[in-house]
């Protein structure tokens, strides 16, 4: 985020797109719940009438697909009612001529005849955006998980640029990460283009950096994705993974092509707190000391960087990831594992990361510090981009986007919309709350079908239904109900027995590699 | 000399900023002035009107909760007319509830009233008779226990769930000994708009509402200790307190001065813990042999994986080796597996979890 979630209650427009925000972040969500009581007008954009959208005071109902469609039908009014942000566009970014120039084209009424939001409704969305004092945009994964996921981002970083509503209390772009510390994962660096504090690899000074920290010349070009990976072991030439705390095999896409690809690896060690499906494919499983039971350092959707602690005993001869992985190490002959506890591993992820100098286990403590921490005694950065944006001009370019259409659409042999997502109760492949008395709530896998539909197609509630696309067929259990529009259905990714992920997977966003898990053409058949 | 107002505490004089209450202000001090209806995240509702004082000029005693302070008011807070009004009004409260034991355990605020009780030697005796509350002894869910019989009516509840998660999913029916906090069409929580996220259970300063989760562990001898952790679902990162007994989790506590989260939780952050005492933890390392996963010793499990990653450098070249790192584990996870893939292989094949 590039504000802190105390901003969330500071906005006068709220714009949250592609996020279930009171199922996903509902924490989160209360700030913006009271913002709205305190008076803030709130803009919820999502294909379904999700608990945000049923108290919003403009739902933007969208097709599956067609953030980009709507986002530039936004920018188009914005421009063409003169709410640009001269002064800020002027002093803090760049391409602003051409952009205006492109949107000219894309006006409400091409932006209704994809995205399906009347043309009226984008109109005042737009103009409510527009002439806010403190805009904000909040969004999840219905941006990011489409072919189209950087555009989709883009897009809503042209809007913030257009009209300022970035660098100030009450605004900004604000992502809502998934998971406990996904973005610590990143900060880490656990990715094939970054070093730890996001510094890149092809930076050769950096290479040189970290070569001679880490007493081996590394390459200098970026690794591939997870995505990539898999399909190089599916192809046999990728012989050995290791995979930490992720049961690949029902969260990612394209279930099959997983487990083909894991099966083929001569070697996989998969380090865990339960025997997952990903783990009951390991040739090493290696059992993990689980939260609760190991110290360590989280950084949340605000980048606040704060300690978790072990309250109770680590289960059986379960270990610290840390120490499994530093053994592997040692046991490899590889110096510079010598770790007797976490706070010396963080120390030195402090030590090498730009955004984490000022930070060290003791000061992780105070969970008072949102990176980047460049220097000891610097207070943090609880708001990004208040003076400029980290591109080398320091000013926001603006980035002229097209709409594209997902990668599969509906047609007559898969004539309905598949989209997926996360409820409340559950989270992810359920290895927690599966094991937490969720069930309680949500004891199976549902698919929302919208009432008219479901005549339409002769489902009943509490039916059983089979759902097919070009990659995989499932059978579950139906739910009618109005959250979900017309021709398009809905069901979470979250039970191992319901693998909807063996249907999704039909196209990658080209930068990220993340897949389009948001849009699936599908068939429906009522099984009586 | 300095602009900033002040008005007389017990005979001392004390700053205050313009707007604070009387109560604000003298939780800065010395002044232990006993409340039962306020919570500090919560508009001041003055219903308990334990909080009263006496203020120098006026002719009753004011509920400070609700007095916004004023330059040279003469302020007392604990005069022998003020304490006996309270403890007449603990005596009224007590005599309303069963006599019960309340384990700390039902939640963060739960032991409010009992500790009112102890420091005003009420038994409730006095005004022995008619009892308010209605137990939902049929409500049930296995997360919130409604124990009515043990309410008082400070709408603690009520108004955090209004008032902190805009849900309004609890209000008050009838009027006086009647009053009774309920769901809309006096229906189970699960049928109304309930959340489960816990709010109610840890504000409620009588056990009323209570963590039945919690309460499974009462009859462990242990005493009940909180260890400051963030909660491991999604990432907001509430500040949480890992509640032990022993070498027992036994429950999970919102804190109040999280900065994330500031007292509030999700159904899952408060409820949904028991994974990690669960019996299907791995408990030990496993092997892979002639098809089957078995027990294996951590030199052999770590052995057997180490030389898995080598060979296949050695025989298929260092690019053939590949790992996926944790969005879940902690920072220390993360960063030594992309160490050993880099100091390791001298690449960078490594990922997270975060493109699906």
């Amino acid at each position: 985020m590039s504000n802190p979630l105390s901003d969330m209650e500071r906005p006068d427009v709220i714009f949250a797109i592609g996020t279930n925000m009171t199922g996903c972040h509902p924490v989160a969500a209360t700030r913006i719940k009271k913002a709205q009581d305190k008076g803030a007008m709130m803009i919820v954009a999502d294909p379904r009438r999700i608990p945000l959208a049923q108290r919003a005071d403009l739902h933007l109902q969208l097709n599956v697909g067609t953030d980009v469609a709507l986002l530039l039908g936004m920018a188009h009014v914005i421009a063409r009612e003169g709410l640009v942000n001269e002064s800020f566009i002027a002093a803090r970014t760049t391409e602003s001529g051409a952009f205006l120039e492109h949107v000219k084209r894309f006006t409400p009424q091409w932006a209704e005849s994809i995205c399906g939001v009347p043309a009226a409704d984008i109109e005042t969305a737009a103009l409510a955006y527009g002439r806010a004092d403190r805009g904000a945009i909040f969004y999840t994964l219905g941006i990011t998980e489409h072919i189209c996921g950087v555009d989709n981002v883009q897009s809503l970083c042209n809007l913030a640029l257009m009209t300022g509503h970035i660098g100030r209390p009450g605004t900004g772009i604000n992502p809502m990460r998934g998971q406990n510390n996904i973005q610590g994962a990143g900060d880490a660096g656990g990715l094939p283009n970054n070093y730890v504090g996001f510094q890149p690899v092809d930076d050769p000074a950096n290479q040189a950096r970290f070569s001679k920290a880490y007493g081996r010349q590394i390459d200098g070009e970026r690794g591939i994705t997870k995505v990539r990976a898999l399909d190089y072991a599916a192809e046999g030439k990728m012989k050995a993974m290791v995979i930490c705390g992720e049961n690949t095999v029902v969260s990612d896409p394209d279930r099959h092509h997983c487990e083909k690809a894991l099966k083929n690896l001569d070697t996989l060690v998969v380090i865990d707190i339960f025997k997952t499906e990903t783990a009951e494919l390991a040739d090493v499983v290696l059992p993990a000391s689980a939260w609760a039971e190991t110290d360590g350092v989280f950084t949340n959707t605000e980048r606040r960087i704060q300690r978790v602690r072990a309250a109770v005993p680590a289960h059986g001869e379960s270990k610290p990831e840390w120490w499994i992985l530093s053994q592997i190490a040692r046991r490899m002959e590889l110096p510079g594992f010598e770790y007797e506890s976490a706070k010396d591993v963080f120390n030195e992820l402090c030590s090498l990361s730009e955004i984490y100098r000022g930070v060290d286990w003791d000061k992780a403590g105070e969970a008072k510090y949102h990176w980047p921490v460049p220097a000891e005694g610097h207070p943090g950065t609880p708001r990004l981009h208040e003076e400029d944006f980290p591109t080398p001009s320091g000013k926001g370019t603006f980035k002229r986007v097209e709409f594209r259409e997902p990668a599969e659409v509906v047609d007559d042999d898969f004539p309905v919309w598949l989209t997926t997502g996360r409820r409340l109760q559950h989270y992810h492949t359920r290895t927690m709350t599966g094991r937490a008395g969720m069930h309680y709530f949500v004891p199976q896998e549902t698919l929302e079908v919208h009432p008219a539909d479901a005549d339409a197609w002769g489902l009943k509630h509490g039916g059983r239904v089979k759902m097919a696309s070009k990659r995989g067929e499932v059978e579950l259990a139906v739910e009618v109900t109005d959250r979900s529009p017309r021709g398009t259905v809905f069901c979470s990714f979250s039970f191992g027995d319901t693998p909807v992920n063996e249907l999704t997977g039909a196209g990658y966003d080209p930068i990220t590699e993340t897949a389009e898990l948001k849009v699936c053409p599908v068939k429906l058949v009522a099984v009586t | 000399m300095t602009d900033t107002p002040t008005f007389e505490l017990d005979g001392e004089a004390v700053p205050f900023t313009p707007g604070e209450t009387i109560y604000e202000v003298s939780q800065r001090h010395q002044a232990n002035i006993p409340t039962l209806c306020y919570d500090d995240r919560l508009e001041p509702f003055g219903g308990c009107r334990l909080c009263v004082v006496e203020v120098e000029g006026y002719r009753n005693p004011v509920a400070s909760c609700t007095t916004v302070a004023m330059a040279g008011m003469k302020v007392r807070t604990a005069t022998a007319q003020v304490e006996k009004h309270r403890k007449t009004l603990v005596e009224l409260l007590t005599s309303e509830n069963p006599h019960k034991k309340i384990d700390p355990l039902r939640g963060a605020a739960s032991q409010e009233l009992v500790t009112l009780q102890r420091r005003y030697g009420a038994t409730g005796e006095r005004f022995a008779g008619k009892t308010s509350g209605t137990s939902r002894e049929d409500d049930p869910n296995p997360f919130i226990l409604r124990d009515y019989d043990q309410c008082i009516s400070c709408y603690r509840c009520v108004r955090v769930c209004a008032e902190q998660e805009s849900d309004y999913a609890i209000s008050v029916m009838n009027r006086g000994f009647s009053t009774q906090i309920t769901t809309e069409f006096d229906n189970l929580l699960e049928d109304s708009d309930c959340t489960f996220c816990g709010q109610c259970v840890q504000t409620c300063p009588t056990g009323a509402l209570a963590d039945r989760k919690a309460l499974r562990a009462e009859s462990l001898p242990e005493p009940l200790e909180a260890t400051r952790s963030v909660c491991p679902y999604c990432g907001v990162g509430c500040s949480v307190d890992l509640m032990s007994k022993g070498d027992k989790l036994v429950a999970i506590r919102p804190a109040r001065d999280g900065g994330a989260n500031e007292g509030a939780l999700c159904v899952k952050g408060q409820f949904a813990f028991d994974f990690v005492q669960h019996d299907d933890r791995l408990a030990y390392p496993m092997v892979r042999e002639r098809g089957e996963l078995r027990r294996a010793s951590w030199d052999e499990a770590l052995d057997r994986a180490a030389e898995g990653l080598a060979a296949a450098s050695r025989d298929h070249g260092r690019h053939s080796v590949y790992a996926v790192a944790s969005g879940r584990a902690p920072h220390e996870s993360t960063y030594t597996l992309q160490k050993l893939i880099r100091a390791g292989f001298g690449t960078n094949y490594i990922d997270n979890c975060s493109r699906a």
